[in-house]
């Protein structure tokens, strides 16, 4: 059955991707705008992409970004390294006791609402006497990233049969080798899809960091919310539009890599 | 025979399944043996305990006199050829067929010269750097024979390794692998459900249902003296009727046919009473008179070189036999009613 056969399905198509994609082209479009005013185009400029590293707000835009950035990193490595262990127990793991709960509770912070999350996170770090700061954030981000790690890296090990793994033990390779001269590669790219995804969880996370980044402490998405908060400037939508420039690539780079990974199955 | 794999009470239980229920056979050296039986029948399990893919809930695998059942696979020194071939995706062939070699701590010039040997014998010397994913089914079968046999395993286990190619490199890949067999000297344990590749292969067949082995022997033991109804039955075609047994001497039933008629046929250790014997349709023949059975013709089947008569007995037991199909020989009509006899030896009395 052919879907776009249904009546309206080509309008109703046509309206989300109005509202899904009006927004962003307008800052997009609008980041290089000439003028000082949002809403009316002086022509061409790139005077707020140079604002955005020189202007006075510059110092803020290049902490929070170092933050952003060395946290992003982190959270998705760790993340990745955990969400790995997880899906090779999980999908190789045969059947064990409290395997389901197990998939529940990796999975559970994609389901929690994530202002919950970010109440309880803080909560907790106050119980143990955690200053927030650096250090919460990274944890929070580590944690909320797994499941988003997970999902791709268990997706792709799942298509990959238990006999390729067989087959290594039975030359002689034992269960390390097996792992990683034969497992490994083979959900590579369910593993690098799964960073990449981490990563632009991580660098965009709001509220989580909101709440447990501490005094003083900014990621981008704090920073920008900040300077929202004394009035919109051009140079918001130049800041805007280079992260929007960011996800696009790394979600670009993960598409390319699944497919090309499709091609190394037998 | 020397014996290389001994087989001793294997039992495999998954939860409350019980896949094998006490399995033994000792298998040769050199030896092309076979297990052969309907899907489900255990055959694929046997081989993963063997291979050490699956621990036995019971029993022992002895390999040349040493118990391997406790040992992890890589300590095994046997290699299988899985049915899907499982060739690495990622690597060339020709890193394919050296992983064992390496995975034995052989050095990279060594094991490639060795793995180059491999792809000579199997004809794919060509393909050497080409990825699983650019071969044909038949070339990935070739392939994941050579990887096997690389190591120089003690055995070699092969699941249905056929199953996926079609009829013409099916037939040419058996004469190939029997080949193989015999060049390297090696110890086959084949998997097949298709019986006739295990008679036109194998040394020994074992045939297997239901987690019970029925009966080893050599493709005609199994054909010509079947020892219960299933092997009987299972391989190639066969009537089974039901007969009484009189009386046993010495080895010898006296066995009354449906009929009436009396013959003798050889009976091991079998109590007088019920029983049933096969007899193979191209070992009964038509007779003018004082055959041992009396039946109707109802059906002349034209199978080309052969005619199948499908005939029945008064008792209403069907029972189907093969003639030649010459031209100076009578076809008896539909509806005739002919006496059949039966060649020497041809009735064989089953244990059940
Ligand atoms: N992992 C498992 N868990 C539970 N039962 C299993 C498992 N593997 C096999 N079995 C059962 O054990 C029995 C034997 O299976 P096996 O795969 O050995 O059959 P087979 O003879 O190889 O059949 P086929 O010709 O279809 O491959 C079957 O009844 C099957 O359902
Ligand atoms: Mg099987």
């Amino acid at each position: 059955m052919d879907l776009r056969r249904y009546p309206g399905f080509r309008a109703m198509t046509l309206l989300c991707l109005v509202i899904l994609y009006t927004p962003l082209i307008v800052i997009t479009v609008y980041s290089f705008n000439a003028s000082t005013s949002i809403t009316t185009w002086g022509g061409f400029s790139w005077r707020w992409y140079a604002d955005v590293f020189t202007g006075p707000e510059a110092p803020r835009f290049r902490a929070a970004a170092w933050n952003s950035l060395t946290i992003a990193l982190i959270a998705a490595t760790t993340a990745t390294l955990i969400a790995t262990a997880a899906a090779v127990a999980m999908v190789r793991g045969g059947r064990f006791r409290g395997k389901s709960a197990t998939f529940t509770l990796i999975n559970l912070p994609l389901m929690v609402p994530e202002i919950v999350i970010a109440v309880a996170t803080l909560i907790f770090f106050s119980m143990i006497g955690l200053t927030t700061g650096y250090l919460t954030i990274l944890i929070a981000h580590i944690t909320f990233c797994i499941p988003f790690a997970y999902l791709p890296i268990a997706a792709r090990l799942q298509g990959i049969e238990a006999t390729y793994e067989q087959a290594a033990r039975d030359l002689y390779a034992t269960r390390a080798q097996a792992f990683r001269l034969i497992l490994l590669p083979l959900m590579m790219p369910g593993v690098i899809s799964g960073y990449l995804l981490a990563f632009i969880i991580s660098l965009d996370d709001f509220i989580i960091t909101n709440f447990v980044k501490g005094a003083g402490m900014e990621t981008l998405p704090t920073a920008i919310f900040g300077s929202v908060k004394q009035g919109i400037k051009p140079n918001i939508m130049a800041i805007s539009t280079m992260m929007l420039a960011v996800s696009v690539l790394l979600v670009t780079l993960s598409y390319f890599v699944n497919r090309a990974g499709q091609k190394t199955r037998a | 025979m020397n014996v290389s794999v001994d087989i001793r009470q294997v039992v495999k239980r998954y939860g409350t399944v019980t896949a094998l229920h006490g399995v033994s056979m000792a298998i040769g050296e050199n030896e092309f043996f076979t297990l052969l039986g309907p899907s489900g029948c255990g055959k694929t399990t046997l081989l993963r305990c063997i291979a050490g893919f699956e621990d036995v809930s019971g029993g022992e695998i002895r390999l040349h006199g040493q118990n391997i059942a406790a040992l992890e696979p890589n300590h095994r020194p046997v290699n299988t050829v899985f049915q899907q071939y499982a060739l690495f995706p990622h690597m060339t062939v020709r890193d394919n067929v050296a992983f064992g070699l390496k995975m034995k701590g052989m050095g990279l010039a060594e094991r490639n010269a060795r793995a180059g040997k491999m792809l000579e014998m199997v004809h794919l010397s060509a393909f050497a750097d080409r990825l699983p994913a650019q071969l044909s089914g038949g070339q990935q079968q070739r392939v994941a024979l050579a990887r096997a046999l690389a190591p120089e395993p003690k055995v070699l286990l092969l699941d249905e390794p056929l199953s996926a190619l079609d009829l013409k490199l099916r037939q040419a890949m058996r004469v190939e692998l029997k080949q193989l067999q015999e060049t390297t000297g090696i110890t086959f344990i084949f998997v097949t459900h298709d019986q006739e590749e295990a008679l036109t292969m194998s040394d020994r067949i074992a045939v297997m249902s239901q987690g019970h082995v029925q009966q080893i022997g050599t493709a005609r033991d199994i054909y010509e003296a079947p020892v219960n109804r299933f092997v009987a039955d299972f391989i190639g075609e066969t009537n089974l009727l039901p007969v009484t047994v009189e009386s046993v001497a010495q080895g010898v039933a006296a066995v009354t046919l449906p009929g009436g008629h009396r013959i003798t046929c050889a009976a091991a250790g079998m109590a007088p009473g019920p029983h049933h014997v096969s007899i193979r349709p191209e070992r009964l023949s038509i007779v003018p008179t004082g055959g041992d059975l009396d039946v109707v013709v109802e059906r002349v089947v034209y199978l080309g070189s052969d005619l199948q008569l499908l005939t029945r007995l008064d008792s209403g037991a069907a029972l189907h036999l093969r003639m030649q199909n010459s031209a100076r020989g009578q076809v008896p009509a539909p509806g005739t009613r002919i006496g059949l006899q039966l060649e020497e030896g041809a009735a064989r009395l089953l244990a059940d």
